[in-house]
């Protein structure tokens, strides 16, 4: 109902609407900034959220084209994997080095697994998905001379433009790398959903024939979304290991993935904003509802999840969204 | 002398017991612009598939501008210069009826641009401009799911219109379009095919439009095609009077 009216609405979204998103953008991002200094028994939990939350935009890319992933821990993996590896091979590589190296590592194996997987829809692209993330965790799990086996390997702290910091400075950088990364990515992956390649990326959901007949091949519509998709989560994974000094298969575990997947759909499916504020609350509650009692995060986010369902299918970031609109509507009245 | 815009030499294809394509060969020349008629379940969808490669002939082939294009899946033809309109529209439903044809553009013209908006480019104005043509001007910024079924008719042909085809092909165009509106709207479309030098074969079953409308006409029949010729020479046929025109009315 909500959509029909508003999609009948002329190209004439509400007025103070789009300025209200940016106050709220500007605050929420303020408060996340404020957090090393306002609480910082915090900020490990936020940047664990913020890698988090990187991860779910890639998820959150494919849900644009109606695919659903359950193997994207892979990609998140190979990342922070490949950033413990380039941190044995080169002590004292600088952080960004890193960033970057994961980030491509990331990329590649998203080209490479994409390739095959860009021929199936639905149930089969998710599984096979999945089938990839659960081959590349027994390798992990299986070649222990070369990845740690279940222990993992470590990934110490690399250096930040050539300065080696203390343990308190390097977290307020990761921390704040973080923050950069979720703005700059973020604002990327808005702008590439309304682009010319976003916009074709994005048919897949509706109506691939018609796509065909533009000329454009499906598959290569959707690989583009897709190398997007794995190179979100690998910026993830990278901060993820960075953040914890150590990366273990268990990133790379279909739990992972799945996780991803609860996230996107409790932010709000397909939406930038909504990946990240998912991820928070679902830190959060995990956090501090297992310091509380254990097994009872479990149960609180899966009844979250379900009366998200039921009663807000566009997530968190869509009730957020509907408060918005009620009350730039009551300013205008006014 | 210069090859046929499209040729099919001996098309056959068999569904299960049905022929729908048997042993068809057809030219279409340059900026005639052909209708199709025949009964129901003729093989008239089937030809349009075939031709544009959705589906493949077990026998024949089929040549635009005189070149082999049998074996090329529908988008490389398409960037031939084919382009299609559906008997059901093809559309990207959640997208509005604009963006659906600046989509269409951005295809033809490769956009790359990852940070571009859509609706910044500069074609659109050229967009907004079929969608008059088609009489949806005042319905493009809805999404597909609330145009009628005549307007998505209309839009699914200014979107194979939008890539700028030689050849355009359209399946049933005016099906479901208010017959008020169907004159107009072919006036309009067959007088912007000729400023852009496209041509276009068509499914009609209003032999009214036939009349006006084609320079030539094709009857089909149980996979083939039955007769050819001007829409005077066709219509006054007996055997297209009692096996077409006899049934359609
Ligand atoms: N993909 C298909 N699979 C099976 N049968 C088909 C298929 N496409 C068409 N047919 C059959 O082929 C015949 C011709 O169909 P079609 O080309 O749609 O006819 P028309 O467009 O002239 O009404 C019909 O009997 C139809 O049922
Ligand atoms: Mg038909």
């Amino acid at each position: 109902m909500d959509t029909v009216s508003s999609a009948a609405r002329p190209q004439a979204p509400a007025t103070g609407a789009p300025g209200l998103r940016l106050l709220a953008t500007l605050l929420a991002v303020a408060a996340l900034g404020a957090v090393p200094f306002v609480a910082p028994t915090m900020q490990l939990l936020v940047n664990l959220a913020l890698a988090k939350g990187l991860a779910v935009m890639g998820v959150t890319v494919l849900l644009r084209a109606g695919q659903v992933s359950f193997g994207h821990a892979l990609y998140f993996a190979v990342a922070a994997y490949g950033g413990a590896f380039l941190m044995a091979a080169m002590p004292g590589a600088d952080l960004l080095l890193l960033l970057v190296a994961g980030v491509a590592g990331a990329t590649l194996a998203g080209l490479l697994v994409g390739l095959f997987v860009v021929r199936y829809r639905g149930i089969f692209f998710g599984m096979l998905n999945l089938a990839f993330s659960m081959i590349f965790w027994s390798i992990l799990e299986k070649f222990y001379h070369i990845t740690g086996g279940a222990d993992g390997i470590r990934l110490p702290r690399p250096t930040v433009l050539g300065m080696e910091l203390g343990r308190g400075d390097f977290e307020l950088v990761l921390f704040y790398l973080s923050i950069a990364l979720m703005l700059g990515l973020g604002w990327f992956t808005i702008r590439w959903f309304a682009s010319p390649m976003g916009q074709l990326f994005q048919t897949i959901k509706t109506n691939e024939t018609r796509l065909e007949y533009l000329g454009v091949s499906p598959r290569r519509a959707l690989l583009s979304g897709y190398l997007l998709s794995a190179l979100l989560c690998g910026a993830g994974g990278v901060i993820m290991g960075v953040a914890q000094g150590v990366v273990t298969p268990e990133y790379a575990w279909w739990i992972r993935s799945g996780e991803m997947v609860f996230i996107a759909v409790l932010g709000g499916s397909g939406s930038v904003q909504g990946a990240f504020i998912g991820a928070l609350i679902y830190e959060f509650v995990r956090t501090y509802a297992s310091a509380f009692a254990g097994d009872v995060w479990q149960m609180l986010l899966g009844g979250f999840l379900l009366v998200i369902i039921l009663f807000a299918p566009r997530g968190v970031i869509g009730i957020v969204e509907a408060i918005g609109r009620r009350t730039a509507r009551s300013e205008d009245t006014r | 002398m210069s090859a046929p815009l499209l040729e099919t030499r001996n098309l056959e294809i068999r569904f299960g017991g049905v022929i729908a394509a048997n042993d068809v060969s057809l030219t279409i020349e340059s900026g005639r612009n052909l209708a199709i008629i025949g009964p129901n379940g003729a093989g008239k969808t089937t030809f349009l598939n075939i031709c544009t490669g959705w589906l493949k002939p077990t026998r024949g082939q089929v040549l635009f501008e005189g070149k082999d294009i049998t074996p090329l899946p529908p988008r490389k033809i398409v960037r031939r210069g084919v382009a299609r309109a559906f008997q059901i529209p093809q559309l990207f439903t959640e997208h509005t009826a604009l963006e659906n044809l600046l989509i269409a553009v951005a295809a033809r013209e490769g956009l790359r641009n990852p940070v571009r908006d859509l609706h910044t480019i500069p074609e659109r104005a050229e967009m907004m401009h079929l969608l008059e043509m088609v009489n949806c001007a005042d319905v493009a910024d809805r999404t597909v799911v609330e145009l009628s079924e005549g307007q998505r008719k209309l839009v699914d042909i200014a979107v194979a219109l939008a890539l700028r085809p030689r050849l355009l092909l359209m399946d049933e165009p005016t099906s479901g379009v208010a017959s008020s509106q169907k004159h107009r709207i072919m006036e309009i479309l067959v007088e912007a095919l000729a400023q852009a030098q496209v041509t276009s074969v068509f499914v009609e079953h209003d032999m009214g439009i036939v009349e006006k409308y084609a320079d030539e006409v094709a009857v089909w029949n149980a996979g083939n095609v039955q007769l050819r010729g001007t829409p005077a020479e066709v219509l006054e046929h007996p055997d297209v009077i009692r096996d077409v025109i006899g049934e359609v009315a």
